[in-house]
C-alpha cells in the first residue's frame, strides 16, 4: 500500500508494477530505498523499450518461424488429460496461425458451478447429458429382413448408466425418423412400410446417426477432479450449446476451436484465444518464445475486426501492394486484377521497394535526417 | 545527394492506341537473320527493338547493348483474339451487360447504388471484391434488359477462351463489338477503372512484341543461334497471321479462315501463359513446354521472386566452414585465396592518397586489385601497369583493395532463418581454404562441421560498414530476441571442459595453472589454497568479471530440500564478487540457450565484456579439457558381466508382464481405462511396461558406468548425448515405434509384423522391442524394425522442413510491413492500419527483457540493497 504514491509517480505498466510491488512488501523495504528501486526501474525500462524503427513484424515472424524447424510433426500426443488425443507440434502451430474452421482435434475444458463441481456425482450427470449418445451406445441392433423392420434390443445396463428413459429413446428415434416405433416386450421394433432392402438399410443408416441425448459434436466426455473439482475434458466442441446446459460455469469453459470462439464470443476473445494456443503449443516443445511476439502475430490477424489466416486468404492476401502480393503468391492473377482495377502502388512496404530498388523504410533505413557534407559541391 | 525516388507504380492494360504509339515498327516477317548472320529488317530481331551483340547500335536510340533498354514493336492481327488472363472475366461482363444495347443488366439508380459503395471502399482502402461478385451474381439472373427490353441469351463460357451463346459459338470479333458497346460509366460497377482499361482492350487487335533485349537468343559452341523461348513463339504468332491475311486475302472458304483463327488464338494464349488447363502447353522441339510470360513471372525461380526480390551478388565467397577456438567469437578466418579474390573499395582523398598508392604499388597479399577512375573505368591493377596508375592516382578514384584482418564481413548460413544467420565478423585472414570460426558461434548459425558451407559477403560503402559493425556485430547478437536469453555460449568441450574443471575441489600445481590460464590475458594468479595448490574453480574465478549470483546446476538432482552450498552434489553455483565458490559450471552456466553466467554479465556489463568472457571462456575450457585428457570409445559403454545379467533379467521379467497382460487380454480379464477401449488398454500397459523395463536397465547401466564415465559427464554436464543415447548404448535399445505405436503394419492379412511371428502375435518381440544394446548387436529381426522406426524419423524430418519453412514464408510475408513507430504504436505501413497501440503492451524489447519480464526487479532490489 505504502509503495503505491510511489510508484504512480513513474508511467509504467501495470504488470511491471504490480511485480514491483510485490518484491518491495516482501522485504518491506524501507521508503527511501524503496524510492531509489522504482527510480532504478523506471531507468531499466526505459533503456529495455523498443526503439522507434524497429522491425517489429520481422522479429515476430522469425522468432514464431525459427522454432518450427525444431518441432515434432506428430500429430497425436496425450496432453494434460491422457485419455484425450490432442494434435500438437508443428501441424497445430500451422493449423491456429491458418485459423481453421474445423480444427482436427477440437477439444473443451468445461468447468462447472459450485454446486456440481464438489460432486462426482453430478459432475458425472452433466457429463451424460452432454455426451453424444447413440443408438448404438446403448442397444443393439439388428436388421430383420424377412420382416422388413428393425429390431432394437436396448440394453438396461448401459440406459442406467447413461440415465436415459426407454420413452424418450422412443420419441427421440420417433422424431428422427419421422415413422412409428412399436415397443415390443422391451424390445423397440421400426416397421418398414414398404418392401424395399433399399429403404431398410437407408433407415438403419438414418437411425444410428440418430443423437439420443446430447449434443453432436461432443463425442466423448471424461471427469476429472482437478484439485478440488471435477473438470469435464471433452473431444470435440461446440461453445454455443454448452453456453446454455445448467450447472455449467461458462466464464471458466473454453474450447481450443478458435474460429468457434472468434463465431461466439468475438474478436477479442479470438485473439487471447490465438495467444494461448500458440504459446501453449510451443511451451509444450520446449521453445521458449516470448509473449511480445505471438501477441502481435495474433493482433495482426486480428487487427480489423475479423478473424484472418496467416497467408495468402487472409494477412498476406490482403495487402495493400500489388508487388508485394504478387511476389508472395498467385503472381500472375495479382498483376492481371491490378491493371483491370487501375490499382496505384505506393511503394510502401518492405518488398515493393526491394523490387524497385530503392531502400527500405526499416531500422536506418526509416531515418529521414540528411548530413550535409562539408567540402566539394 | 538525395536519391530519386519513385513514388508510386500503376498498373493498366495496354490500349491498342497506347501498343502502336509505344512500338518503334511493325513486324512482319517470321524470319529472324539472313544467310549472312545480320537481323533482317521488319523482322523479330530488328535492330531497331534493341540490341543484343556487342558492337552493333541500336537504330531507334543509337546505344550499344548494355546501354540500349530495347523498344517495343508491333503486330497487327487480322483478327481479334481473347486475352487468356481476362477470358473468365470477359465472360462474366457479357452476361452482365446486354447483348443489343450494351448496357449494364441493372437500372440506373442501382447501379449507381453499388458503383457509390465501390467508390466508398475505395476510399477506406478495403477490399470490394465481394461487391462486383455481387453485380455479376445479380445481373446474370436477368432475363430482360431495363434499358431496350432484349431478352437475354446466357452466355456459356468454356475453358479457355471459347464462348457460346445458347448453341451459337461467338468469336472473339462478336465478343469485341459487344465489349465495345459498353458506356464507361457502366463499368464502374464491375470494380474496372474506365481510366486505366475499357472491356474491349482485353480482347487484342494489336499484339506488342517484346524488345530483344527481353528475349536474347544465346550462340551456341558451335556458332548456332538458339533463340529464346519467347521468340520462338513470336515466330508462331507472325507466321499464322500472315497466313491468316492471306488466305483471307484470297477468299479461302470460312472453314479454313476459322481453324487459322483458333490457330492464332492458341498461339496468343500460350505465348501468354504455357500453362492455361484444356489446351495442351506448347512445346519445343525437344518436347520440353516453352517458358512462356506467365511462366518467367511465376514461381520461386520466376521474375518476383527469383530476380526482384532475391538478387544475385558480387563480392561474395563461399565455402566449407571449421573450428577455431582461438579466435574470438566475432572473427571469421578467411583463406588466403578467398581474402586475394574479394575487395573493399578505398575512396581516395587527399588524406588517404599516400595508403592508396601503397596499396597499388604492393605486390603481395593486401594490393590492389581494380582501380575505379572518376569516369568509372574499371582498371586491373597489373605488374605492367602497376606503378602508371599510381601515379596518375588522385582523390576522387576508388582503390579496390583486398580483403585483410580487420575488415569487418557478413556471414551467413542458409537457411536463414532468424536474424542470428547473418551476422557481421571481423576479417583474419587465415591459410588452407576453409572459412574459420569459434564453436561457440554455432547455436546461431545452427551449424557444425560436417560439411557446411557458409557464405561470406564484403560490404562495399562506408554506411554498410558502419552498419555492419554498429548493429549486426556478434556481440550485437548474443541475447535471442526470441526470447531474451543468450544464444551464443558454450557447446560441447567447452562445457565437459568447465566441468572436469570446476567440479569438486581439484588440485592443481602452479605449473598446471600457468598452463591452462596460458593463453588467456590473465596477469596476476589468485592466491593459492593452504596447501599451495590451485583448485579448479579458483582457475574459472579468474575469467569472471564482478558478479553476485546463485543458481541451480544443471546436474542438480532435484532434491526435494536444496542444501544450497552444501549441495552433496557440488550442483549448487554460487558466485561472490566473481568468485566461484561453490557448484559446478555445466550447461546452465554457459551454454548456449541456457547460460546463466552468460546473461547476467550481458545485463550488468554489456555486449563487450560478454565477448570477452567467452572468448576467455572457450579457450579455457579447451585447455581444461586438454590439461584433464577426454577421450570416449566403445570399451567406455563396457558393463560388468553382473549388470548384464541384472539387465536381462529386467527385461525378461518385462516379457513375461507383457505375456501376463496378453493373456488376461485374451480372456477378457483386462479391465479397460476410462474411456479407452481394450485394444488401446493393452497396448498402452504393453508400452508402459516395456518402457519401465528400458529405464530399469538404463539404470542399472549408469549405476556401474559410474560418474566418471566420459560419456555420462557428457550427458549429465549436458554437453552431448543424453542419459537415453547411453542407454541405448550400453544397455538396451527399447520398443520402436511408428506413429507412436508398437509395430503393427505388416501381414495385415495374417495380422503379423513378420513371418517369423504366429499370426496374431502380440508379445514384445513380435511388435517391435529392441532388447538388445547398439553394443551388442541387434538382431535381424530387431535390426528390420528399427529401420522402420528410423525411416519414420527421417521422413518426419523431411516434411516438417518444408512445411515449417513455408509457414516461415506466409508469417514473414504477412507481418514484414510492421513497424515499430516514434509514438510507440506498431502499424502497418501499406495501409497505415494500427495494429498494436503499444508494442507486446508494454513496449518492451524481447531481446533486452529479462527472459520476457519487462525489468529485473530483483536484480535491481538486490542492488540497491547490498548499496546501502
Amino acid at each position: 500500500m505504502k509503495y503505491d504514491s510511489l510508484l504512480n509517480k513513474y508511467p509504467l505498466p501495470k504488470t511491471l508494477k504490480e511485480e514491483i510491488k510485490q518484491e518491495l512488501e516482501k522485504l518491506n523495504v524501507n521508503k527511501t530505498a524503496a524510492k531509489k528501486i522504482i527510480e532504478r526501474c523506471y531507468e531499466m525500462y526505459l533503456k529495455n523499450l523498443m526503439e522507434p524503427g524497429e522491425a517489429a513484424g520481422i522479429i515476430a515472424a522469425q522468432s514464431m518461424g525459427e522454432p518450427g524447424t525444431q518441432m515434432t510433426m506428430r500429430t497425436f500426443h496425450y496432453a494434460g488429460v491422457a485419455e484425450i488425443d490432442v494434435t500438437l507440434g508443428l501441424p497445430r502451430l500451422i493449423e491456429i496461425l491458418d485459423v481453421r474452421k474445423n480444427p482436427s482435434t477440437p477439444m473443451m475444458t468445461i468447468r462447472l458451478t459450485e454446486e456440481y463441481a464438489k460432486d462426482r456425482e453430478k459432475a458425472r450427470e452433466i457429463a451424460n447429458k452432454i455426451e453424444a449418445t447413440y443408438i448404438l451406445d446403448i442397444a443393439d441392433v439388428a436388421t430383420d429382413i424377412r420382416h422388413m423392420r428393425i429390431v432394437i434390443n436396448l440394453d438396461e445396463k448401459a440406459l442406467e448408466r447413461k440415465q436415459i428413459k426407454v420413452e424418450d429413446v422412443k420419441k427421440k428415434i420417433e422424431k428422427g425418423l419421422k415413422t412409428e416405433v412399436v415397443e415390443e416386450d422391451g424390445k423397440l421394433i421400426i416397421q418398414i412400410s414398404e418392401p424395399s432392402f433399399k429403404k431398410l438399410m437407408d433407415t438403419f443408416d438414418k437411425l444410428k446417426n440418430i443423437v439420443l441425448v446430447g449434443i453432436k459434436e461432443i463425442r466423448r466426455v471424461i471427469v476429472r477432479k482437478e484439485n478440488d473439482e471435477y473438470v469435464l475434458y471433452t473431444e470435440g466442441s461446440n461453445l454455443k450449446k454448452i453456453m446454455r446446459v445448467k450447472g455449467i460455469d461458462f466464464a471458466r469453459t473454453t474450447t481450443n476451436n478458435i474460429y468457434e470462439i472468434y463465431e461466439v464470443l468475438g474478436i477479442e476473445a479470438a485473439r487471447n484465444a490465438i495467444i494461448k494456443e500458440a504459446i501453449s503449443t510451443l511451451e509444450e516443445q520446449g521453445l521458449e518464445v516470448d509473449a511480445r511476439h505471438i501477441m502481435l502475430v495474433a493482433d495482426v490477424m486480428t487487427a480489423d475486426g475479423e478473424l484472418k489466416q496467416i497467408g495468402r486468404h487472409g494477412v498476406a492476401g490482403e495487402k495493400h501492394s500489388i508487388l508485394a502480393r504478387a511476389a508472395f503468391e498467385m503472381t500472375v492473377n495479382n498483376l492481371l486484377d491490378a491493371a483491370i482495377k487501375g490499382d496505384v502502388d505506393l511503394l510502401r512496404g518492405i518488398t515493393e521497394n526491394i523490387i524497385v530498388g530503392q531502400p527500405i523504410k526499416l531500422g536506418t533505413g526509416d531515418v529521414e535526417l540528411i548530413a550535409r557534407l562539408g567540402g566539394r559541391r | 545527394m538525395i536519391p530519386k525516388r519513385i513514388n508510386a507504380i500503376k498498373f493498366e492494360v495496354l490500349s491498342p492506341h497506347e501498343i502502336r504509339r509505344m512500338s518503334v515498327g511493325k513486324i512482319i516477317t517470321p524470319e529472324t537473320y539472313d544467310d549472312d548472320g545480320f537481323p533482317i529488317e521488319a523482322g523479330l530481331m530488328d535492330p531497331k527493338l534493341g540490341v543484343i551483340d556487342p558492337g552493333l547500335r541500336c537504330k531507334t536510340c543509337g546505344g550499344k547493348a548494355g546501354e540500349c533498354p530495347g523498344h517495343f514493336g508491333h503486330i497487327e492481327l487480322v483478327a481479334p483474339v481473347i486475352h487468356v488472363g481476362y477470358a473468365k472475366l470477359i465472360a462474366k461482363i457479357l452476361n452482365a451487360v446486354c447483348r443489343e444495347c450494351g448496357r449494364i443488366l441493372l437500372k440506373d439508380e442501382k447501379r449507381d447504388k453499388f458503383i457509390d459503395e465501390i467508390e466508398n471502399r475505395k476510399r477506406l482502402g478495403q477490399d470490394f471484391e465481394d461487391i462486383v461478385k455481387e453485380v455479376f451474381r445479380i445481373t446474370k439472373a436477368v432475363k430482360k434488359c431495363p434499358h431496350c427490353g432484349e431478352e437475354q441469351i446466357e452466355i456459356k463460357f468454356e475453358k479457355p477462351t471459347f464462348y457460346y451463346e445458347g448453341e451459337h459459338r461467338l468469336t472473339p470479333k462478336d465478343v469485341r463489338e459487344r465489349l465495345e458497346k459498353i458506356p464507361n460509366d457502366d463499368i464502374l460497377a464491375f470494380g474496372m477503372d474506365y481510366r486505366a482499361v475499357r472491356p474491349e482492350w482485353m480482347v487484342l487487335t494489336v499484339f506488342p512484341v517484346p524488345p530483344v533485349t527481353v528475349r536474347p537468343s544465346i550462340i551456341l559452341e558451335s556458332g548456332q543461334r538458339s533463340e529464346d523461348d519467347l521468340t520462338h513463339k513470336l515466330v508462331d504468332i507472325i507466321r499464322i497471321n500472315q497466313r491468316f491475311l492471306e488466305n483471307k486475302e484470297a477468299g479461302a472458304p470460312q472453314l479454313i479462315l476459322e481453324d487459322l483463327w483458333e490457330l492464332l488464338q492458341y498461339h496468343v494464349t500460350t505465348y501468354l501463359d504455357n500453362e492455361v488447363s484444356g489446351i495442351p502447353p506448347a512445346r519445343h522441339r525437344s518436347g520440353r513446354p516453352l517458358k512462356t510470360l506467365a511462366q518467367r513471372l511465376k514461381g520461386k525461380e520466376g521474375r518476383f521472386r527469383g530476380s526482384l526480390s532475391g538478387k544475385r551478388v558480387n563480392f561474395s565467397a563461399r565455402t566449407v566452414i571449421s573450428p577455431d577456438p582461438n579466435l574470438s567469437i566475432n572473427e571469421v578466418g578467411v583463406p588466403q585465396v578467398i581474402a586475394e579474390e574479394l575487395t573493399v573499395p578505398l575512396f581516395v582523398t587527399e588524406k588517404n592518397i599516400d595508403i592508396a598508392r601503397e596499396f597499388i604499388l604492393r605486390t603481395e597479399h593486401p594490393k590492389a586489385n581494380y582501380v575505379i577512375r572518376e569516369d568509372g573505368k574499371r582498371i586491373r591493377v597489373l605488374d605492367a601497369n602497376r606503378e602508371e596508375i599510381a601515379e596518375m592516382l588522385e582523390p576522387g578514384w576508388i582503390v579496390e583493395r583486398q580483403l585483410m584482418d580487420g575488415d569487418v564481413v557478413l556471414f551467413n548460413r542458409q537457411p536463414s532463418l532468424h536474424r542470428m544467420s547473418i551476422m557481421a565478423h571481423y576479417v583474419r585472414v587465415l591459410p588452407y581454404k576453409t572459412f574459420r570460426l569459434n564453436p561457440a558461434v554455432c547455436p546461431p548459425y545452427n551449424a557444425d562441421f560436417d560439411g557446411d558451407e557458409m557464405n561470406l559477403h564484403v560490404p562495399q560503402s562506408l554506411e554498410a560498414q558502419a552498419e555492419a559493425k554498429i548493429l549486426m556485430s556478434v556481440q550485437e547478437h548474443i541475447l535471442s530476441p526470441r526470447f531474451g536469453g543468450p544464444i551464443i555460449g558454450g557447446i560441447h568441450d567447452h562445457i565437459s571442459g568447465l566441468y572436469l574443471l570446476t567440479r569438486g575441489v581439484k588440485k592443481f600445481t602452479k605449473e598446471e595453472v600457468m598452463s591452462i590460464l596460458k593463453p588467456l590475458n590473465i596477469e596476476e594468479l589468485p592466491e593459492p589454497k593452504e596447501d599451495g595448490y590451485w583448485t579448479g574453480k579458483q582457475i574459472f574465478s579468474c575469467i569472471l568479471p564482478d558478479i553476485t549470483i546463485e543458481f541451480k546446476a544443471e546436474i542438480c538432482q532435484g532434491c526435494e530440500e536444496c542444501k544450497k552450498e552444501n549441495c552433496e552434489y557440488d550442483a549448487y553455483v554460487v558466485i561472490r564478487n566473481g568468485e566461484l565458490i561453490s557448484g559446478t559450471i555445466d550447461e546452465k552456466a554457459v551454454g548456449a540457450f541456457k547460460g546463466i553466467i552468460i546473461d547476467e554479465i550481458t545485463r550488468k556489463y554489456g555486449n563487450e565484456e560478454t565477448k570477452r568472457f567467452i572468448d576467455n571462456m572457450t579457450q579455457l575450457a579447451i585447455r581444461a579439457i586438454m590439461n584433464a585428457g577426454f577421450s570416449f570409445g566403445i570399451d567406455d559403454e563396457d558393463i560388468p558381466e553382473e549388470a548384464i545379467n541384472q539387465i536381462r533379467e529386467v527385461i525378461a521379467n518385462a516379457e513375461k508382464e507383457v505375456e501376463k497382460l496378453i493373456n488376461a487380454y485374451k480372456e477378457s480379464n483386462l479391465e479397460p481405462m476410462p474411456g479407452r477401449s481394450l485394444e488401446e488398454t493393452l497396448e498402452m500397459r504393453i508400452m508402459r511396461e516395456l518402457g519401465r523395463a528400458r529405464d530399469q536397465a538404463g539404470k542399472i547401466a549408469g549405476r556401474f558406468l559410474g560418474m566418471d564415465n566420459s560419456a555420462v559427464i557428457m550427458a549429465v554436464s549436458g554437453a552431448r548425448g543424453s542419459m537415453l543415447n547411453l542407454t541405448q548404448m550400453a544397455a538396451c535399445i527399447g520398443q520402436q515405434s511408428v506413429r507412436g505405436e508398437r509395430i503393427k503394419r505388416g501381414y495385415t492379412y495374417t495380422n503379423r509384423t513378420l513371418s517369423h511371428f504366429k499370426p496374431g502375435d502380440l508379445g514384445a518381440k513380435a511388435r517391435g522391442f529392441v532388447k538388445s544394446s547398439y553394443k551388442e548387436g541387434l538382431s535381424p529381426i530387431e535390426y528390420f524394425f528399427h529401420a522402420m522406426g528410423g525411416r519414420e524419423g527421417l521422413v518426419d524430418t523431411a516434411v516438417r522442413t518444408s512445411q515449417s519453412g513455408y509457414l516461415q514464408r506466409r508469417l514473414i510475408n504477412a507481418l514484414q510491413d510492421l513497424k515499430v513507430e516514434y509514438d510507440g504504436t506498431v502499424r502497418e505501413q501499406t495501409s497505415g492500419m494500427l495494429v498494436q497501440f503499444r508494442y507486446g503492451e508494454d513496449g518492451i524489447d524481447a531481446m533486452k527483457s529479462f527472459r520476457g519480464k519487462a525489468v529485473d526487479v530483483k536484480r535491481i532490489v538486490a542492488e540497491v540493497l547490498n548499496k546501502e
